[in-house]
């Protein structure tokens, strides 16, 4: 093939062209493919599900991982042959990663995220079983399934599959330039953001609909994450969330929770390139209309949450509630204030939170719990104020929300 | 409060961050030139500190834009400015943030000292006048002046503090490690006894550990470096009597008056608890030997200050002199004084050194491993004493020009009383010199007699000056991980040869 047809090949199809390049050599050894797949490895934030909390060895399974059905635990995933994936073929490999069938064919469950991963080229994941099989074998055997009878019938899944699982690599779109088809293949496959972030069925499939519009998880909720201006990324710049996915920070917002977790393991690490890629994809990502009517400010909840907001909350986030760039969230500005479900609020309020810490933004700032000195029906009213003290406005939130949550708290360890 | 835990006593403090004079750093010679020796007590063991202001004063800057220091500089590059410290050395670079705002009575005190001639400036403070980012990228929030930041770490991110300006970058070092909640019991020595081999800890668990190293940097609270050393057999213990050896000698405090004011309360109302812990207007007219000691009979001074750092309840309850000690009297001078008095009037007085001064281990009394605790010999002597009367009646005036009702003077008096709080600045004890038989570190902390160790902290301070020792300190610790770094490392052995 001509050298000029190769390079406009590369221009229409980056994703084709870059994916094939090491990995097509043949030699799963080499050093680009394995460094590929570590890179890769990392944008899946493999690590995070595979790698017990407080010490496990990296990648060796056993993270209990919670889902609304129960407690999933990840697998081991170094090359460890008896209770790893040393004996795996490279073709068991991909099934699992991007069908979700295990090497004996029974099913995945998908808090493994394959509904994202089979959005990947088949080179990748080879590259990504490349990189694991660098690491040293880790001998731990780990007992996956924790679920209550009927969810631990594995076969139950092959149901669950045909009403939400569309297999198949995701295909560029021409009309769209190379950095936007780069941002939809990280975002929609490897970074698996619609594990988290897209609203779920009662039976925990994602609803095609609503792609990345904010779900519960964990006891947080996910918020938001197309461009809207209310409740997504809409009054972010694309280096906004660039800097937000690298450091965890940007002037608006500070990561929390299990964004934390995703920045110091997995984005943090991404180049800049890639990040802004990413971002350049969210920011297409159309809002919805919703506009949701302001509660007045003589409202009751509104004139208590504003006195306690002052007392309470103001030292940090200020009384305009513009709060300090890179450190202190500006809940004015803030979409993930005016989440529909306010879980991550009442959370962050009754707990307390730490931000994560990063290379480039190494202050991880913490805010101290107010579970002790607030009711239900304060944190509902400070709450309610802070969604509604400045525009745009969202719903009240109840003390019985709180409640709610206080209760679940309880019985959660982080 | 000797601070003991992590960040040690930079949780608690209150971000005062001054930087010593330049003659202070030549005292010994420089009031024996403009004095004559007789001028100077004959107990007075005063010495140079075999390092100048002009040597440390890049890391003086070092220090401050770490810290993110707020003030109004008053000599910039040898040029006086407006509103600053006319006084100070002369510092590279402004301060990296703005000062603080003042609050009422601060204001009033400096238009009265104005009036009277002086000139008043802000107190250089680590509590941030607003947000901040280090070199190391660390982020400092703006203060609310909440007035809780003298005692008390600081929730909002406003305090320099090694917790907000450099341990979250140490962290993710992979070469860095903390043992929190241990104690160094001892440094080890090789045979030799001039070489440290590491240091012997004790964990929570009781369980005694040897860290192996090849350089120890000793950076407890001054008087616990000095009991280490003399636990290591490290130096020669100072003998008073005989007037021998070095570990332990020209041990310093502080020499604290005040000046409590208090105004009609028709009339003035401070609201003192909007405050933060380094808030304040200053002069630096009698500190130092920046005015002519010779009518006074006596040497040194402090900065005078309206630094009222809080209006805490119950801790902060100023009631004139003559006022019952409790009941419905009492609570009655409270509630009428609570807003219309100044509290806050700090007269930061030097302490020089003395032969009869010093800090030996305690023969009778041990600590829980069983070794003998620190002991302090300290009283105050004349010259402290009448610097403090002279400089209480010199902000006495301020106070009366202000307009108050009353006037408390309570000048530094002999016996020293070691139940009355008069700072934390323990000082000296490990001084720092250029003659191995009056100082137990270098010019750059390094122990003369074991040159793997270096000695930090306000231990290596000669005598003390008129004020709050953390800037200094800080500035040392920079200058002596400079000659650790560009000389030490390279050529490990004795940096000074004496």
């Amino acid at each position: 093939m001509p050298r000029s047809v190769a390079l406009v090949m590369a221009a229409l199809l980056p994703l084709l062209v870059s994916s094939a390049g090491p990995a097509r050599s043949g030699d799963e050894q080499s050093f680009n493919t394995v460094e590929k797949g570590r890179y890769l490895a990392t944008a899946a934030d493999c690590f995070a599900c595979h790698t017990q909390r407080d010490g496990g060895k990296p990648f060796a399974g056993g993270r209990a991982i919670e889902t609304p059905f129960g407690i999933i635990v990840s697998a081991n995933i170094t090359p460890d042959h008896d209770t790893g994936i040393g004996s795996w073929s490279d073709e068991q490999f991909d099934n699992a990663v991007r069908k979700g069938i295990r090497p004996d064919g029974s099913r995945l469950y998908p808090a493994m995220p394959y509904p994202s991963y089979t959005k990947m080229s088949r080179a990748d994941v080879d590259a990504i079983r490349a990189y694991l099989q660098t690491l040293e074998p880790v001998h731990n055997a780990v007992e996956s399934n924790k679920l209550p009878f009927p969810l631990d019938i594995r076969a139950a899944m092959r149901a669950w599959d045909k009403l939400y699982f569309v297999e198949g690599e995701l295909k560029p779109d021409p009309q769209q330039s190379p950095e936007w088809n780069r941002g939809a293949y990280l975002v929609l496959g490897p970074g698996h953001c619609a594990a988290c972030h897209t609203p779920k069925s009662m039976l925990g499939g994602d609803k095609a609909s609503e792609p990345l519009r904010g779900s519960p998880v964990q006891g947080w909720f996910a918020p938001n994450i197309t461009n809207d201006e209310r409740t997504g990324i809409g009054r972010w710049s694309v280096e906004d969330v660039t800097a937000f996915l690298k450091t965890g920070h940007n002037r608006f917002a500070t990561a929390t929770g299990p964004m934390a977790e995703e920045i110091a393991d997995s984005s943090s690490h991404l180049t800049d390139s890639d990040l802004k890629a990413m971002a350049t994809y969210l920011k297409s990502l159309p809002a919805q209309a919703d506009n949701p009517a302001p509660i007045a400010a003589n409202d009751p909840a509104m004139v208590a949450g504003g006195a306690i907001y002052r007392d309470q909350c103001s030292a940090c986030h200020g009384l305009d509630g513009k709060g300090v760039p890179q450190l202190f969230p500006a809940l004015a500005e803030s979409p993930a204030v005016r989440s529909k479900d306010p879980a991550s609020l009442i959370r962050v309020v009754l707990r307390g939170a730490r931000s994560v810490a990063t290379d480039k933004e190494p202050t991880g700032p913490g805010m101290p719990s107010f579970a002790w000195q607030l009711n239900d029906d304060q944190v509902a009213a400070v709450l309610t104020y802070v969604r509604n003290a400045w525009p745009p406005p969202a719903p009240a939130v109840t003390a019985k929300q709180v409640g709610k949550a206080r209760s679940d708290l309880q019985t959660r360890s982080e | 409060m000797p601070p003991n835990g992590v960040g040690g006593g930079g949780v608690h403090w209150n971000a005062e961050t001054w930087r010593f004079l330049p003659s202070d750093f030549v005292l010994k010679t420089h009031l024996t030139q403009r004095y004559g020796a007789s001028f100077l007590p004959p107990d007075m063991t005063i010495q140079d500190w075999g390092v100048t202001y002009d040597e440390l004063e890049p890391h003086y800057d070092a220090f401050e834009h770490l810290c993110g220091t707020s003030g109004t500089a008053g000599n910039l590059q040898g040029k006086i400015q407006d509103g600053g410290n006319p006084f100070e050395g002369p510092r590279s670079r402004p301060y990296p943030t703005p000062a603080q705002k003042q609050g009422y009575g601060h204001t009033l005190w400096a238009k009265a000292a104005r009036e009277l001639g002086y000139k008043p400036f802000p107190q250089p403070s680590g509590n941030m006048s607003q947000a901040y980012t280090n070199p190391l990228g660390l982020r400092l929030g703006p203060c609310t002046y909440c007035g809780f930041c003298e005692w008390f770490g600081c929730g909002n991110y406003s305090k320099a503090s090694p917790q907000t300006t450099i341990l979250p970058v140490l962290i993710r070092k992979s070469n860095f490690a903390v043992r929190d909640n241990s104690e160094v019991t001892r440094i080890n020595l090789d045979a030799s006894g001039n070489h440290a081999t590491g240091v012997t800890f004790v964990d929570t668990s009781g369980e005694e550990w040897e860290q192996p190293a090849d350089l120890v940097i000793l950076a407890a609270f001054s008087i616990f470096n000095v009991q280490l050393l003399l636990l290591s057999k490290i130096g020669q213990p100072y003998d008073p009597a005989a007037n021998t050896g070095v570990v332990g000698r020209n041990f310093t405090h502080q020499a604290m008056s005040s000046v409590d004011g208090f105004f009609d309360k028709a009339k003035f109302n401070f609201n003192p608890f909007i405050a933060s812990g380094a808030i304040g207007m200053c002069i630096d007219e009698f500190n130092g030997d920046n005015f002519d000691h010779g009518p006074h009979g006596f040497v040194g001074g402090g900065y005078l200050g309206q630094v009222q750092t809080n209006g805490r309840p119950i801790e902060t309850t100023p009631v004139p002199s003559g006022t019952p000690k409790w009941g419905a009297a009492w609570k009655s001078a409270v509630r009428d004084n609570y807003l219309s008095s100044l509290k806050g009037g700090s007269i930061h007085g030097s302490f020089y050194s003395y032969r009869d001064v010093y800090l030996d281990l305690d023969p009778t009394y041990k600590d829980r491993f069983g070794r003998p605790l620190m002991r302090m010999t300290i009283d105050l002597h004349e010259n402290e004493l009448k610097a403090a009367a002279f400089m209480t009646d010199k902000y006495a005036e301020i106070v009366k020009a202000m307009g108050a009702r009353q006037i408390d003077k309570s000048p530094r008096k002999g016996p020293y009383d070691v139940t009355k709080y008069q700072t934390t600045h323990l000082n000296g004890g490990t001084v720092m010199g250029a003659d191995p038989k009056t100082s137990v570190v270098n010019r750059y902390l390094q122990s003369w007699d074991v040159p793997n160790l270096f000695v930090m902290g306000a231990g290596a301070f000669p005598q003390n000056a008129g004020y709050n020792p953390t800037g200094t300190v800080g500035a040392l610790a920079f200058w002596a991980a400079a000659a650790i770094r560009n000389q030490y490392l390279k050529n490990p052995g004795p940096l000074v040869h004496a």
